[in-house]
């Protein structure tokens, strides 16, 4: 038994084939769940096997690689992918946003504004975002069908009657194209204007689940709520201590055993180049030689 | 100041080196061999192929041993590799009838042509641990006497022949391959059968259990077990006949179930199937369980909304690489969403506490 | 509240026409070959004992069950060549069906309000305040006080429940609706305040309804044509003060004559 060679992005090109004619049909129809023959992957349903097989369909060699999780491109299962596709597809990779051409996320859109040629591609666990509401796939399929989305308005309604607000932060279902109602994964609520009119691909794949879907670039997306309590992006009211920028997600980080916090972006790269570019938060200090 | 934690690539090399020690165990206790796995741990290689959809002993032994006697693991293992396995075609629909019996049993007729033959099975075994095996040695060798030719008929065909049980309509249209399209539902019996066979033998045999504690009975006898070997053959455009490539050990149960009539016709018992990679008796058996009450719609019965009846319910949940990888995916950094959660609860409380001090 | 005209003028056309319909469980006849027009704005009463069929033919006029013969003919279309989606949008807007349980009606897990309001928010609502508005109104209307709005129908008495029911099927006004026994299960005096309410409704909105009831009080107060049925078929029908007060058929004598003269 020999380890066998792998084609270029380990998957092989019918596979790829395949999986591509998905994305146009998910491109043609934005926010429409289509389904695919997810393959079984060397990582775990669960790990991003979705955003990997998307990922692995539309890699030229040429392209730069960036992949990032809960915004940061040093999280474990991030480096695991980089370095997945490293081997498999021998692209180079980078930690710059403005700089990527490809970057595959989780749970993060990066606050570095997309450009027109980049594609940006979702780990998405559960795609229905009538799930939750409705069980049974043969259900939430005719409810997409028929346009029949009163169940979510209920939702946002019993929220409102019952908090005061709509009381979803994450996942935070829209409409696509005025059609389509979509889940843009795990992504926190302060993501969500990202999502509309975006001169990049948006791509989005469940593996465990079989569907991708997409959003093609300048595509109308709306939150859902309602004219009298419209959506909010919020976000933690507070600056980053390192990069001092207000309008970027943030980490809360524990430091000591009283408790004490202290905010950090949550998107490395950004933080960064706000940092090598002379911007200084509440808590920044010189950067210290690297530990080994 | 705060410096971000960095070195994940580290943390992941210096995981695997600890896992591979952990692996081989012991230095000064001898490396186990895959032979000495596939010899010795063959109920374990039985479900790591069933599970894993890839019939070779060889690799299933492999994988046991990589994932350090984890099967899920090993499964996974199999799956991933199958995945990139060129496809040359498919076998004919292998004869069941023709097989090379092991092991047969029939709990619906005392004796039958072919007659009872126990195989190698544990079911009379007394459940006393032997610590004569944790000495190494040779097992006294089990007695032998010439094979009974003769053909093996299935009991069904008995049943059928006075047509005392229903026959399942002959249908040539091939069946879907769960591994190279989506799941869609409503399925085909073919689908749901292909889903089940390569399902937990855990969530299976539950499922099983649960239908013969009330939550959908359907009154099933054992028909027949059968375990043994059968040619698999692949039609060669070239050669233009099939032409045998190898043999496979399977297990193959038929259930009898609970008769009904309909509008048109009078009484018939009727089937549940169950098919499995190697000797793997409770898998095949719970899998004709599952199978019979999964059938509740095409025979008319009600739907008493047991969970063994519910298709989409046993088809999303069975597979267990899904399971495990979704479950498991909880441990993976969730700290951007549960930021957010923490952001909405600390408002809500804020207003609420607020409110409840306006009221004052 | 003056009760507007309800035109049984000739040249309408019928709302709901029903040919032949037949319906059988294995041997057993379920509904047979039964056949009628409803015009808009009609109440058509459908009556009998239990295993009558009159169950089977609500079923199957609403679309729960497939008949095994026969034609439906609603607004001009034929309903039995519908898709299902377009049988399911039918019964989201034109149509409502109130289930004798109203557990079956209800989403027990969604306060009242959400309840009413939902069919509004599936046709394109979206202002909570006017939402919230709309099913308090609703609510008043079948006598529910407003500050029930945020409780579960699961704390509710079941003649509450049957009447938060009513409000979430008729609030989008919907053009025919099907009764299953709007009454059963509930206590008398109960019963009689959900007729009178019922009646008031159906006359302000102007509905087309089909009732199936065992009970001929109901019949007698709701109903202006009434179907009655046995083993299955229709064994008399005509106006309701006629069926009743002068019965032809055998069976429905014995059915008048069995119910205490009120």
């Amino acid at each position: 038994m020999t380890d066998p060679a792998y084609n270029f992005a380990y998957l092989d090109e019918q596979t790829k084939r395949m999986i591509r004619r998905a994305i146009l049909k998910g491109i043609a129809v934005p926010g429409y769940q289509v389904p695919f023959a997810s393959r079984e992957m060397p990582m775990p349903y669960g790990w991003g096997t979705g955003g990997v097989q998307v990922t692995a369909a539309c890699l030229v060699p040429e392209d730069r690689l960036k992949v990032i999780d809960q915004g940061a491109d040093d999280t474990t299962n991030a480096v695991s992918i980089r370095k997945f596709f490293s081997r498999t597809a021998g692209v180079a990779t980078t930690e710059a946003t403005t700089d990527a051409t490809l970057i595959q996320t989780r749970h993060r859109i990066p606050e570095t504004p997309l450009h027109a040629g980049q594609i940006l591609v979702y780990q998405v666990p559960i795609p229905e975002p009538l799930r939750f509401l409705e069980p049974r796939e043969t259900e939430t399929r005719k409810m997409h069908e028929l346009e029949e989305y009163g169940l979510m308005h209920v939702k946002l309604y019993e929220d409102i009657a019952r908090h005061g607000q709509i009381a979803i932060s994450y996942a935070y279902p829209v409409k696509v194209e005025g059609r389509y109602v979509m889940d843009p994964s795990p992504i926190p609520k302060f993501d969500n204007p990202k999502l509309t009119n975006s001169p990049a691909i948006q791509l989005f794949g469940a593996g465990r689940e079989q569907r991708i879907y997409a959003l093609p670039p300048y595509t109308q997306v709306v939150s859902l709520d309602f004219d009298d309590h419209p959506f909010t992006a919020s976000k933690a009211p507070h600056d980053c201590d390192l990069c001092g920028s207000p309008d970027s997600y943030l980490d809360e980080v524990i430091t000591d055993d009283q408790g004490s916090r202290m905010y950090v972006c949550s998107d490395t790269d950004f933080c960064a180049s706000r940092r090598s570019a002379g911007h200084k938060g509440r808590l920044w200090a010189p950067a210290p030689e690297e530990a080994l | 100041m705060y410096v971000a934690v960095k070195g994940g690539e580290r943390a992941i090399d210096n995981a695997h080196a600890w896992l591979a020690e952990e692996r081989r165990g012991d230095p000064g206790v001898t490396e186990m061999s895959i032979d000495q796995i596939r010899e010795q741990l063959k109920l374990a290689v039985n479900r790591v192929m069933a599970e894993g959809s890839l019939y070779d002993p060889d690799l299933a032994a492999l994988a046991i041993k990589q994932s350090l006697g984890d099967l899920i693991e090993a499964v996974f293992l199999i799956r991933a590799y199958r995945t990139t396995l060129p496809r040359f075609g498919a076998s004919n629909p292998v004869d069941t009838a023709a097989m090379a019996i092991d092991r047969r049993i029939s709990a619906t007729f005392k004796d039958l042509p072919g007659g009872q033959v126990l195989g190698p099975t544990f079911d009379y075994t007394h459940r006393l641990l032997d610590f004569k095996l944790a000495a190494e040695g040779l097992p006294p060798a089990a007695a032998t006497a010439p094979a009974t030719p003769g053909p093996v008929p299935h009991v069904t065909d008995f049943l059928n022949r006075d047509g005392l049980i229903e026959t399942a309509p002959t249908d040539d249209t091939p069946p879907p391959d769960l591994t190279r399209e989506p799941l869609e539902l409503p399925a085909s019996r073919a689908l749901r059968l292909q889903a089940i066979t390569r399902g937990d033998e855990g969530f299976i045999l539950s499922l099983a259990y649960s239908t013969q504690r009330g939550y959908g009975r359907t009154h099933a006898f054992v028909g027949e077990l059968r375990i043994g070997r059968v040619a698999v053959e692949m039609d060669i455009p070239e050669l233009g006949f099939a032409v045998e490539i190898g043999e496979v050990e399977l297990t193959e149960c038929e259930t009898v179930n609970q008769f009904k009539g309909s509008r048109t016709e009078p009484p018939q018992f009727t089937r549940g199937y169950g098919l499995v990679f190697g000797q793997s008796e409770r898998k095949a058996i719970a899998m004709s369980l599952v199978d019979r009450a999964l059938r509740w719609q095409e025979l008319g019965e009600d739907y008493i909304g047991a969970p063994a009846q519910d298709e989409e319910f046993v088809l999303s949940h069975c597979d267990n690489i899904q399971a495990t990888g979704f479950l498991e995916h909880i441990k993976l950094p969730h700290y951007v969403d549960f930021q957010a959660e923490l952001q909405m609860v600390r408002h809500l409380r804020a207003e609420a506490t607020a409110l409840a001090e306006a009221a004052e | 509240m003056a009760a507007p005209q309800r035109w049984l003028a000739t040249d309408t056309a019928p709302l709901l026409s029903v040919q032949g319909l037949t319906r059988h469980y294995g041997a057993r006849i379920g509904c047979a070959d039964v056949g009628f027009d409803l015009y808009p704005g009609e109440v058509m009463g459908i009556v009998g004992e239990s295993g009558s069929g009159k169950s089977t033919l609500l079923s199957c006029l609403a679309g729960h069950l497939q008949p095994d013969a026969g034609r439906i003919t609603y607004d001009g279309r034929d309903i039995l060549s519908l898709r299902e989606g377009e049988r399911r949008y039918l019964a989201r807007t034109e149509w409502a069906y109130v289930h004798q349980n109203p557990r079956d009606g209800l989403r027990m897990c969604v306060s009242a309000g959400g309840n009413v309001g939902e069919r509004l928010m599936a046709v394109g609502a979206r202002h909570y305040g006017d939402i919230r508005a709309k099913a308090t109104d609703w609510l008043g209307r079948v006598e529910i006080a407003a500050d029930r709005i945020d409780d579960r129908p699961s704390a509710f008495s079941g003649g509450m429940q049957q009447r938060l029911q009513i409000a979430r099927n008729l609030v989008t006004g919907p053009r025919l609706v099907f009764m299953d026994e709007p009454t059963g299960g509930l206590d008398v005096s109960v019963q009689a305040r959900l007729l009178d309410l019922l009646r008031g409704l159906v006359r302000d909105l102007g509905l087309s309804v089909i009732i199936v009831t065992h009970d001929l009080a109901v019949v007698r107060l709701l109903a202006d044509r009434l179907m009655v049925m046995k083993s299955g078929y229709v064994v008399e029908h005509g106006l309701t003060d006629q069926v009743l007060d002068d019965p032809q058929n055998a069976y429905t004598q014995l059915l008048v004559s069995s119910v205490l003269q009120v």
